[in-house]
């Protein structure tokens, strides 16, 4: 997984409340067996006036102007401002593979869906709960400034904005922890092979049926 | 010793190593499915790894699947990418392993949250996860069931364990009784509809009350199923009779030998008198009308009586903008009476939706009557291979068939859309499944989630209507 310190990223806003999965990344392309090349078909029924399947050539679509991630001025955007219950709906790890393949590293919302949140962070992508109040404060400034961009700082936890105002956030110490250090969840939990060992087999007396 | 909720003892009981507050919990049950897990596969096999213990995996192929053409065998895939996400669990199955396989078109091939609990693969007091975030169906049972992305699916298989982090605790209370032909389906719309779809996030729900107890299995999976558009973590019902009875006899249920000592166990599968929720939330049964979705989430829901409301009467802008969104994106001008829209398809199916009672109930509904004339195409989509064969024992295919709706082989279908089975562009349907989204049954579909009876209703009318009326 690829190490997440520090960002100093172009903000694209995302003015919508509720934002799913489904939107991030429609059913179509969740046929793949592969976990890379989502990123243009992120957003793809919003971002696109065509319907879009697998294998199309997307240069070649007719893009929505209106569709914010198709603007000039929010072009090579890394961090996404967006609304309250952002990435609610399925599971789909395909919605931060999208975004992460689009070049997202971190979003910024008043609240996201629990498995969207986790799935974010085990693909090196931070995302950032601010309150609805700030959240709100960063889209005017990124709506009134072109050029608007974040500095992100992880180790400190703290979002800085070009006027100098800095935002302190909150993370689990454990994630932090992965997240700066580019760590896989596998090998951390490897290291508990014995304990995982010693617990199978207490629970294996204990309900023998759940291991028929 | 501190009195426990059901949550506290579920989780509690499968702490491997805690740490500041992160534990790793053991996993007792792994449902597998095509979409998901190809990727999990890859990463096990690129690192070289095995599956920790290949006997908690129950898979099966229930997303992609086609609901016709069965008697072309694969070729009836009309789809390449469809059919090569299929092959593939195949082939990750035979070279992985699994406890149970259901390949497409096995007779217990099914919506992977069906076929579980029908096979006795989801057990009271296991930990259950999936790949897929309607796995909340099998807190019904008085289990932890969690969805999880892909990279905890590979994480599971490799290690037996998933990172968690406890969650807040919340009771949902349903007091009181249901009226005649208020369902499961109504019950969980009318709690989203009161705490809104993020209204469960960070927390585990237990389903409690009189009305929860009353309900059957199939009732408590239909809400716990929908715990997940609430934006809880886990839904659960505690144990009780209904629960062991459901249980008794399934192909991998514990044998005599073992019964007891489970059932004892599972007994125990209460929260304790006294036990503390960090959030409570009442409802009373009996105020709760059939429902219907208006909009773009699941929240965006009223009773059958009511009409499409107003954002004039919005004060907060956020909703208000969204609430414009989503009367525009559905075509539906506010104050519309929900009875007086007209629909173009009915979806009977889903894992929401799809199981034995509830393919009875809609059957009971259409029986001898026909759908209207402008329902361009209702589908009734069983859950399972062994929902269809239970249907069709009882002559539900007949009353489905006769009345003008298609009777189909069992998979998601149309529930998202993935395989052929969608909506058109502007097409209003009203659907038994649990999500409204834009674009979720076929881009610019227009989608109403209703409980079976109330599809059925509509498929007949050709617009909702109050079932309790209907005749
Ligand atoms: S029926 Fe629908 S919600 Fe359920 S698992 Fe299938 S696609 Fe997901």
């Amino acid at each position: 997984m690829q190490a997440f310190t520090q960002l100093n990223g172009l903000v694209v806003p995302l003015d919508r409340s509720n934002v799913d999965t489904d939107a991030i990344i429609p059913k179509q392309f969740l046929k793949s067996i592969k976990r890379s090349g989502f990123g243009p078909n992120a957003f793809d029924e919003w971002r696109y006036l065509d319907h879009g399947e697998p294998g199309m050539d997307n240069s070649k679509r007719k893009i929505n102007p209106d569709f914010v991630l198709n603007q000039a001025r929010y072009q090579g955007g890394s961090v996404l401002l967006a609304r309250e219950n952002f990435g609610c709906g399925s599971s789909r790890e395909h919605a931060p593979w999208a975004l992460e393949d689009y070049g997202f590293r971190a979003i910024i919302a008043p609240s996201f869906a629990d498995i969207f949140f986790n799935n974010c962070f085990k693909n090196g992508m931070l995302p950032i709960v601010l309150s609805a109040d700030d959240v709100d404060a960063l889209f005017k400034e990124t709506q009134s400034a072109e050029g608007y961009k974040l500095n992100i700082d992880l180790s400190t936890q703290t979002i800085s904005t070009p006027s100098g105002k800095t935002y302190k956030f909150e993370v689990d110490a454990f994630r932090k922890h992965c997240l700066l250090n580019g760590l896989d969840d596998i090998g951390l939990t490897m290291q508990h092979q014995d304990a995982i060992k010693a617990f199978e087999t207490k629970h294996r007396a204990a309900q023998p049926w759940l291991f028929n | 010793m501190s009195a426990k909720t059901l949550y506290d003892k579920l989780f509690d009981s499968h702490v491997v190593t805690e740490e500041n507050g992160t534990a790793l919990i053991y996993i007792d049950r792994h449902l597998v499915h095509e979409v998901t897990s190809p990727q999990a596969f890859e990463g096990l096999r690129l690192a070289g790894r095995k599956p920790w213990r290949k006997d908690s995996i129950v898979a099966t192929a229930d997303h992609n699947t086609p609901t016709n053409g069965w008697e072309k065998g694969l070729d009836g895939i009309a789809d390449p990418i469809s059919r090569i996400q299929i092959e593939t669990l195949d082939s990750n199955i035979k070279e992985f392993g699994a406890k149970a396989y259901f390949p497409f078109m096995d007779k217990g091939q099914g919506i992977v949250h069906v076929m579980g609990p029908e096979q006795g693969a989801t057990l009271p007091g296991m930990t259950v996860v999936c790949g897929d975030s309607h796995t909340s169906t099998h807190g019904a049972f008085g289990a932890l069931a969690h969805g999880i992305g892909t990279s905890e699916v590979e994480h599971v298989m490799a290690t037996q364990c998933l990172v968690q982090k406890k969650s807040k605790s919340m009771l949902v209370r349903v007091d009181g009784k249901l009226g005649n032909s208020v369902t499961a389906k109504d019950v969980a719309l009318a709690i989203i509809g009161k705490i809104g779809t993020a209204g469960g996030t960070g927390y585990a729900v237990e389903f409690g009350g009189s009305v929860i107890r009353a309900l059957s299995m199939e009732g408590r999976m239909t809400l716990c199923n929908m715990a997940i558009e609430a934006g809880a973590r886990a839904g659960m019902v505690a144990v009780d009779d209904a629960t062991i009875n459901y249980v008794k006899g399934r192909p991998y249920a514990p044998k005599a030998d073992q019964w007891d000592a489970a059932v004892a166990y599972w007994r125990t599968l209460v929260s304790d008198d006294g036990a503390e929720f960090d959030a409570t939330v009442v409802l009373n049964g009996d105020d709760i009308q059939p429902q219907v979705t208006w909009g773009t989430s699941p929240e965006m829901v009223v009773g059958i009586d009511g009409k499409v409301p107003d954002p004039a009467s919005e004060s907060d802008a956020t909703k208000k903008c969204s609430m414009e969104r989503a009367l525009q994106y559905m075509g539906l001008k506010a104050n519309t009476p929900m009875s007086e829209i007209s629909i173009d398809k009915v979806f009977i199916g889903s894992c929401t939706n799809s199981r034995i009672e509830d393919l009875r109930a809609a059957a009971s509904v259409a029986k001898g009557k026909k759908i209207a004339g402008n329902v361009k195409l209702a589908l009734v989509v069983p859950g399972s291979g062994l929902v269809k064969a239970q249907a069709e024992a009882e002559g539900l295919d007949k009353v489905f068939k006769e009345a003008g709706f298609e009777w189909r082989e069992p998979g998601c279908s149309m529930c998202l859309a993935m395989n052929a089975d969608r909506l058109e562009s502007g097409e209003r349907c009203a659907s038994t499944s649990n999500r409204n989204f834009e674009g979720r049954q076929g881009l610019g579909g227009r989608t109403h989630l209703v409980s079976p009876e109330m599809a059925a209703a509509a498929a007949i009318a050709g617009h909702f209507v109050d079932v309790r009326s209907f005749n």
